[in-house]
């Protein structure tokens, strides 16, 4: 019998006449990762914000880890953690007081050996006495995922968990958290715009579009019910509200009506067939949807 | 690379169009008055979007306004008194500081979480609510003993004054003072957390606007009279007033000190329960992630 270590049912949220997510539904397994997709303002981060228990939902059920999330958050909250690089860290201590007072509000055992070490494998050992404002945004996401990892999770949120680092570290961290999943069965729950990441890290994902569920299942699953050929490609299609082969879109796709100048690399100007276009304003089509610095709640 | 479906159909190419012509302005001005004025109206922006922030500008000319008023009108009346007790002055300074600091010592704490937006980290982990509220009101007390305390010890060599001669009162004083700015403190957090950092200024001016009816400088009965029930519902009243009868009169008035005690206990209850509510709203709202101006 498979279990579930979140479970989300019905999930809504209103902020006054907008509803950031409706009724949106998923459960991920025991030791599973699950990515949630969707353009900006889709409801991801709003999402992850209620699971994390920092925003009330108006409606709906949300069981992590066989509790109650709504109820009984802080029975759960010792054994799950979140890491996002848009949620900082006190700018003037150090990386080492920084993640030393997590351990302690995590209320864990030799925190100085877990600091090191952590240090250590995400590579920021010499930039411990360093102040956490005084760091790069890389470095900072590395601290901030070593935040994360601190109190070793059973349920790992993460927003754009690699989000500002360089493609070589970026492929370390990812290597990282298979390693972490293998060694504790941790379940990871993520939102990306990166999809190359999704596609290496998730067995299932969500895909949200306007606060509803739009789709999910397996990244390869998702590709071939679409018929093309990278998730990427997929994320579009729903984005721009275009249906799978065979069927009519529901709605015409927005076209980019800016006037682009010649250019025989212009995507506009010479559209290729794999991949439309490079995104419409408002999607986040690159390989690394790049969200550097600060993001609103969506 | 398969041709995609018919259905998907790629966007159709937009004609080719010249660039349309940028305005040019000179970019090798030192100073330009242009950004000055976006730079002003980014801070009238900010102003006009911020009614605490306007109150603000118009609050501390009236508060010393109002203030220095009452004083002098106390001084006129009473320099036999002041004669009688030199230090009147120098203790209610000594001891306004322990209110001002003890609310200060909570609001700044929380709000160098708000600066940190660290807010969202902090109450993912175990943290609960009312454990923040300890944490600050015990930080508080350490930031009041080291500033209040340093500044009597100063009063010492430069004034030939100790407050520490009031003795055992001096602590029931200390007490109702630095519970009555925890409860302040935790009301002005509360305001933070709903309106960011708009209420900034209100948050330093808040326990100002005690100043004048708190009876620090000079008697209760010195205020208008439609004044000195509003004076006499705040704590601060009684402990100034009981500070008053230890110098002028050498006695302790524990009438005075329970009566102090007392809305004490309300007032923190008070501070608690907004806070904790407002805490609620910024959960609700979605307030914890995205705290700002």
């Amino acid at each position: 019998m498979e279990t579930f270590d979140i479970e989300v049912q019905r999930l809504t949220k209103h902020y006054g006449a907008l509803a950031a997510v409706q009724e949106l539904s998923f459960a991920v397994r025991r030791g599973a990762t699950m990515a949630l997709l969707g353009g900006n303002g889709a409801g991801k981060t709003t999402t992850l914000s209620i699971l994390i228990g920092l925003l009330e939902p108006t409606a709906g059920r949300v069981t992590i880890l066989g509790e109650d999330m709504l109820r009984h958050r802080h029975r759960v909250l010792p054994r799950m953690n979140f890491s996002s690089p848009y949620v900082d860290l006190p700018h003037r201590l150090t990386v080492r007081d920084n993640l030393r007072v997590f351990g302690h509000l995590y209320r864990l055992d030799r925190i100085g050996e877990r600091i090191a070490r952590l240090s250590e494998e995400l590579g920021f050992a010499q930039l411990l006495k360093r102040p956490y404002g005084s760091l790069s945004a890389g470095q900072k996401t590395r601290v901030t995922l070593a935040k994360a990892l601190i109190n070793e999770p059973d349920v790992l949120l993460m927003d754009e968990p690699t989000a500002s680092l360089d493609p070589d570290m970026a492929d370390y961290v990812r290597g990282y958290l298979q390693a972490y999943q293998a060694r504790t069965g941790a379940t990871l729950l993520l939102a990306s715009h990166n999809m190359t990441e999704v596609e290496r890290l998730c067995r299932d994902v969500v895909m949200l579009r306007e606060g509803v569920k739009v789709d999910e299942g397996s990244p390869q699953h998702l590709i071939a019910k679409y018929g093309r050929q990278t998730l990427e490609d997929v994320f579009i299609d729903i984005a721009r509200r275009r249906r799978r082969p065979g069927e009519e879109d529901d709605v015409p796709p927005p076209l980019p009506a800016v006037a682009q100048p010649a250019c025989a690399e212009s995507p506009v100007a010479q559209p290729t067939a794999a991949r439309p276009s490079s995104g419409p304003p408002g999607t986040q089509a690159g390989a690394n949807g790049g969200a550097a610095g600060r993001k609103e709640v969506s | 690379m398969s041709a995609p479906p018919a259905t998907l159909r790629p966007p159709q190419p937009v004609a080719p169009q010249p660039p349309a012509p940028r305005a040019m302005a000179p970019s090798h001005l030192y100073f330009s008055a242009e950004r000055v004025g976006a730079m002003a109206l980014r801070y009238l922006y900010l102003l006009r979007a911020s009614w605490t922030r306007i109150i603000e500008i118009i609050y501390w000319p009236t508060m010393q306004m109002v203030l220095w008023g009452l004083i002098s009108r106390y001084v006129l009346t009473a320099t036999t008194v002041l004669h009688q007790a030199a230090g009147l002055f120098l203790a209610a300074v000594l001891l306004w500081e322990v209110l001002f600091r003890s609310q200060m010592g909570v609001h700044t704490m929380f709000q160098e979480e708000m600066y940190a937006r660290n807010l969202g980290h902090l109450f993912i982990s175990p943290l609960r609510p009312y454990e923040m509220v300890v944490a600050l009101l015990s930080v508080s007390l350490v930031r009041t003993l080291l500033s209040a305390g340093s500044a009597a010890l100063l009063a010492i060599p430069l004034y030939h004054f100790s407050i520490f001669t009031l003795g055992l009162p001096l602590l029931a004083f200390f007490v109702n003072l630095l519970i009555f700015g925890w409860a302040f403190g935790l009301v002005l957090c509360a305001m933070l957390l709903r309106f960011g950092f708009g209420a900034e200024g209100l948050a330093w001016a808040g326990i100002f606007a005690l100043t004048p009816i708190a009876g620090v400088y000079y008697p209760i009965a010195t205020l208008p009279e439609w004044l000195q029930p509003v004076a006499l519902a705040f704590p601060a009243a009684y402990v100034f007033e009981g500070m008053r009868a230890v110098l002028l009169r050498g006695e302790f008035r524990t009438d005075l000190f329970f009566a102090a005690l007392a809305l004490n206990a309300v007032y923190l209850a008070l501070g608690g329960a907004v806070f904790l509510i407002s805490f609620g709203v910024a959960r609700r709202r979605g307030l914890l992630l995205q705290v700002g101006e």
